[in-house]
C-alpha cells in the first residue's frame, strides 16, 4: 500500500484545478451617485468593499477530496462560487485541467460546466418547486447534450436515479413531497446526471439531521469511488472533514492559513487558528472542554487588519505579525502554514 | 422532591384534519442545580417539550394531559398571572436565534431594564446597575457601552451573551436553553457553552439544554433524555448513555457520528427518516428503521410492530424498547431453567 502512495507522490500529476492569487471584493457603496459624499466642503467619491477572499492559492489534485473549513464569513463559500464561475474573481486566475477558465465567455464555459457540478447547502431552496423530479434531472442533460434523443435522456436519468438510491416512481413527484435528506439525494443526482469529474459541494450536509448526514456522506463517498470524482468540499464541521477529506485547507478572513493532508492536520495542527478551531470541537469523551480561548471575535472583512489577518486574536502575535502578511510555507511533512511564528520556530 | 417534575406530559396540536400528538407520555425531573440535556432530531418534539414547561405552546397547540410541578406548584393549571411570575423570574429561556430574540428597536439597556421593572419594584437607576453587573458576569467587553447599543451593533456571539445576561437577570432557578449555540460558529459556540456551564455551576442554576449535538450534551449535562417522534425513548446519566447506549436509535445516533468511524470508511447510517407525527407507524415508532425487529435467531419480535414499548430499567437508565426488555427478562431467568 505504501509503495503505491510513494509512486504517486514521486511524480506529481498536474492538478485538476489551480487557484492562483484569487481575490474577490464586493462593493458596498452602490452606484456612482451613492458613492459621492461631502467631506470638508468638497465632493469626494468614496468606495467601500467587503474583502471576501484575499489572495487564495490552492491546488486540487485528481481524485482527491479537498475540504475547506472555516467559520462563517471566512470566504469559503465565495471560493466555491468563484471556482464554479458563479462569481468573477476581482484578481487572480483559476485554471481547470491546465486551461484558464475565469475569463471565459458564457458560451466558452459550457464544456467546463458539464465537467464541474455543484451541490448546494439547502436542498429546500436548490430544487425548483414547479418541476417534477424527472424534469429536474432531465434539464441539465438536455442542456449539455442537445443532440441526445428523449429515450437516451430518460435512460441516463434512470441510471443516475438508481445509482443514488432514488426509487423510479419519485420521478413524477415534486420536491416538496420529500424530506431534507431525500431532497439532498435528488440534488446529488442532478449534479451527477451529466457525468461530471469535479464536484463542488457547499455545506451539503449542514441543513440535515445527524442520522441523515451519515446517509448523504456515505452516498458522496460511494459516488467518489464509483465515478472517480474530485471534490471541493466546503464545511464548518471538522468531524466531517476528518472522515471525508484527503486534504484540508483552513481559511480565516479570506485567506488560507493552513493546508495539509487530513491525518497530518488532525495529528498536529500548526497554525494557532487551526489549533483553536480543533480544540473547540465538542467531543463525546469524558473530559471537560479544554479549548483554547481566543480573544475577541472575527474582524469585519470591510476593514482588514494589517499584516496577518489573525493577529488581533492570536496569542503568539508580535510586531512582525502586525505589519507583514505571512505567506504559505511548505514544511517537510507536506503541510503548508502561513504563520510567522511557525516559520520562525517561536511555536512548534 | 425534585425542583421540577414532569409526568405523562401530553401535548397536542388541534388541526383541521384532527389532533396531532406532538408529545406523548413525557416524564422527567430536574433537581436544583442539575443540568439535563434533551437530544433528538428535528421533529422529535424537544422544542415543544421545552416550550410546554413554561406553558408557551401557541394555539392550536395545547397541553392535553399530564402534569408539570415546579417547586410544589402545578404549572398546567396555573393562571396567566401566576405563570408570568414564574416565566423569566423562576425559569428563564434562551432561544436559538439571538437576532430574533432581542428587540431591534430598543437598546440592550432598555430591554434589560424593562425586564427587571416588570418583575420588581425598583428604580431605573437600580435596574441599570443590576443590568451592568449581569453584563460583566457574561464577560462582554466594555459592558457599560453595550447598555446603550442596539442589538444590530453586536456580533452573534455577543448577542447570545446579552441573552444569557437577560436570562440571568432575575436569578432564576432554571434556565431552559433551546439550541443556544446552533446559529454560532464553532469557536464562539465553545466559548458560549463554557460560559453557560460556568455560570450555572457558580449560581447553582439548573439547566435544561435542548440540542441535536451529542458532543455538547456529553460535555455539559449530567443527565439526558433522547427523544424520537414525540416520545422519550431513553433517559439516564449522560455518561452512561453516551458510553453504553441501550436503545437502537440512540446507538444509531452515536454510531452515525463521523468520529465513531475510521476515516474514509463507510459511516454507520440509520436507514430511512423520522416518521411524521400525524402518520406514526404502529407499535414502536422506530421499528421501520430498527435493525433489531428480527431476533438473532431469525424470528420476528412482533411486539415491536404491534405494541408501544414501556420503559424498562437497565442499570441507571430507563429505556423504551422491546428488545432491551426481552434481553433483561432473559437475564433474570436462572441459568438452570434455560438449560
Amino acid at each position: 500500500m505504501s509503495s503505491t502512495a510513494h509512486a504517486t507522490a514521486a511524480e506529481p500529476a498536474s492538478p485538476l484545478l489551480e487557484i492562483r492569487g484569487v481575490e474577490k471584493r464586493f462593493s458596498l457603496s452602490g452606484d456612482f451617485l451613492e458613492q459621492l459624499k461631502f467631506k470638508g466642503g468638497k465632493l469626494v467619491r468614496e468606495q467601500k468593499y467587503v474583502h471576501a477572499i484575499n489572495g487564495v492559492d490552492l491546488d486540487i489534485q485528481r481524485g482527491e477530496a479537498l475540504c475547506v473549513v472555516g467559520e462563517s464569513g471566512c470566504g469559503k463559500s465565495t471560493v466555491a462560487r468563484t471556482v464554479m464561475g458563479l462569481l468573477h474573481p476581482s484578481a487572480g486566475e483559476i485554471r481547470y485541467d491546465g486551461e484558464r477558465i475565469d475569463d471565459l465567455s458564457h458560451q466558452a464555459l459550457m464544456p467546463y460546466r458539464r465537467r464541474m457540478q455543484m451541490i448546494f447547502q439547502n436542498p429546500y431552496a436548490s430544487l425548483n418547486p414547479r418541476m417534477t423530479i424527472q424534469q429536474t434531472l432531465e434539464e441539465p442533460i438536455r442542456l449539455h447534450h442537445p443532440d441526445w434523443s428523449p429515450q437516451r435522456v430518460k435512460q441516463q436519468v434512470a441510471e443516475v436515479m438508481a445509482s443514488v438510491g432514488i426509487a423510479a416512481d419519485w420521478g413524477a413527484r415534486y420536491g416538496h413531497e420529500f424530506s431534507g435528506g431525500q431532497r439532498q439525494r435528488i440534488a446529488i443526482a442532478r449534479a451527477l446526471a451529466v457525468d461530471p469529474e469535479f464536484i463542488v459541494a457547499d455545506e451539503p450536509i449542514s441543513a440535515l439531521d445527524v442520522s441523515i448526514q451519515a446517509q448523504v456522506l456515505n452516498l458522496l463517498m460511494e459516488a467518489q469511488q464509483q465515478r472517480n470524482l474530485t471534490y471541493l468540499f466546503i464545511t464548518h464541521d471538522l468531524a466531517v472533514v476528518e472522515h471525508f477529506g484527503t486534504r484540508v485547507a483552513v481559511m480565516y478572513l479570506g485567506r488560507v492559513c493552513e493546508v495539509a493532508p487530513t491525518a497530518t492536520l488532525f495529528a498536529r495542527p500548526r497554525h494557532p487558528y487551526t489549533q483553536a478551531l480543533m480544540s473547540a470541537i465538542p467531543r463525546l469523551e469524558d473530559d471537560r472542554p479544554q479549548h483554547i480561548r481566543l480573544q475577541g471575535e472575527v474582524p469585519t472583512p470591510v476593514n482588514l487588519p494589517s499584516g496577518c489577518v489573525f493577529h488581533g486574536r492570536c496569542p503568539h502575535a508580535n510586531a512582525r505579525c502586525r505589519s507583514e502578511i505571512p505567506e504559505l510555507i511548505v514544511s517537510d511533512d507536506g503541510s503548508q502554514v502561513a504563520c510567522h511564528a511557525v516559520e520562525e520556530g517561536r511555536i512548534d | 422532591m425534585a425542583l421540577l417534575d414532569v409526568t405523562n406530559l401530553d401535548v397536542r396540536f388541534a388541526l383541521r384534519r384532527g389532533d396531532v400528538q406532538a408529545l406523548r407520555d413525557v416524564c422527567f425531573s430536574l433537581e436544583r442545580g442539575e443540568r439535563l440535556g434533551i437530544v433528538g432530531e428535528s421533529g422529535a418534539g424537544k422544542s415543544v417539550a421545552a416550550f410546554s414547561l413554561l406553558n408557551l405552546i401557541a394555539k392550536p397547540g395545547y397541553i392535553a394531559g399530564g402534569s408539570i410541578t415546579f417547586d410544589g406548584q402545578e404549572l398546567t393549571a396555573m393562571s396567566d398571572r401566576g405563570l408570568r411570575h414564574v416565566r423569566g423570574h423562576r425559569m428563564s429561556m434562551i432561544f436559538q436565534d439571538p437576532m430574533m430574540t432581542l428587540n431591534p428597536v430598543l437598546t440592550i439597556g432598555e430591554q434589560m431594564v424593562e425586564c427587571l421593572k416588570a418583575h420588581r419594584r425598583i428604580s431605573t437607576r437600580e435596574a441599570r446597575a443590576i443590568s451592568l453587573r449581569k453584563l460583566e458576569q457574561v464577560q462582554i467587553p466594555s459592558p457599560s457601552a453595550r447598555l446603550d447599543q442596539y442589538p444590530h451593533e453586536l456580533s452573534g456571539g455577543m448577542r447570545q451573551r446579552v441573552i444569557i445576561a437577560i436570562a440571568l437577570l432575575l436569578d432564576p432557578d432554571i434556565i431552559i436553553a433551546d439550541e443556544p449555540t446552533t446559529a454560532l460558529d464553532v469557536t464562539i459556540q465553545a466559548e458560549i457553552m463554557a460560559l453557560l456551564l460556568e455560570l450555572c455551576e457558580k449560581h447553582n442554576v439548573g439547566l435544561i439544554l435542548i440540542t441535536h449535538d451529542l458532543g455538547v450534551v456529553s460535555q455539559v449535562t449530567q443527565r439526558m433524555l433522547v427523544m424520537y417522534a414525540g416520545r422519550v425513548i431513553e433517559q439516564g446519566p449522560t455518561r452512561e448513555i453516551i458510553n453504553d447506549p441501550q436503545h437502537p436509535y440512540t446507538q444509531g445516533l452515536i454510531n452515525a457520528l463521523p468520529q465513531m468511524a475510521t476515516p474514509g470508511a463507510r459511516l454507520n447510517q440509520i436507514p430511512g427518516s423520522m416518521p411524521s407525527l400525524d402518520n406514526l407507524p404502529s407499535g414502536c415508532a422506530f421499528h421501520p428503521r430498527c435493525g433489531f425487529v428480527a431476533r438473532a435467531d431469525g424470528s420476528t419480535r412482533h411486539a415491536c410492530t404491534d405494541e408501544v414499548p414501556d420503559f424498562v430499567t437497565s442499570g441507571n437508565c430507563r429505556v423504551a424498547c422491546h428488545m432491551v426488555a426481552e434481553m433483561l427478562d432473559r437475564e433474570r431467568i436462572p441459568a438452570e431453567e434455560i438449560r
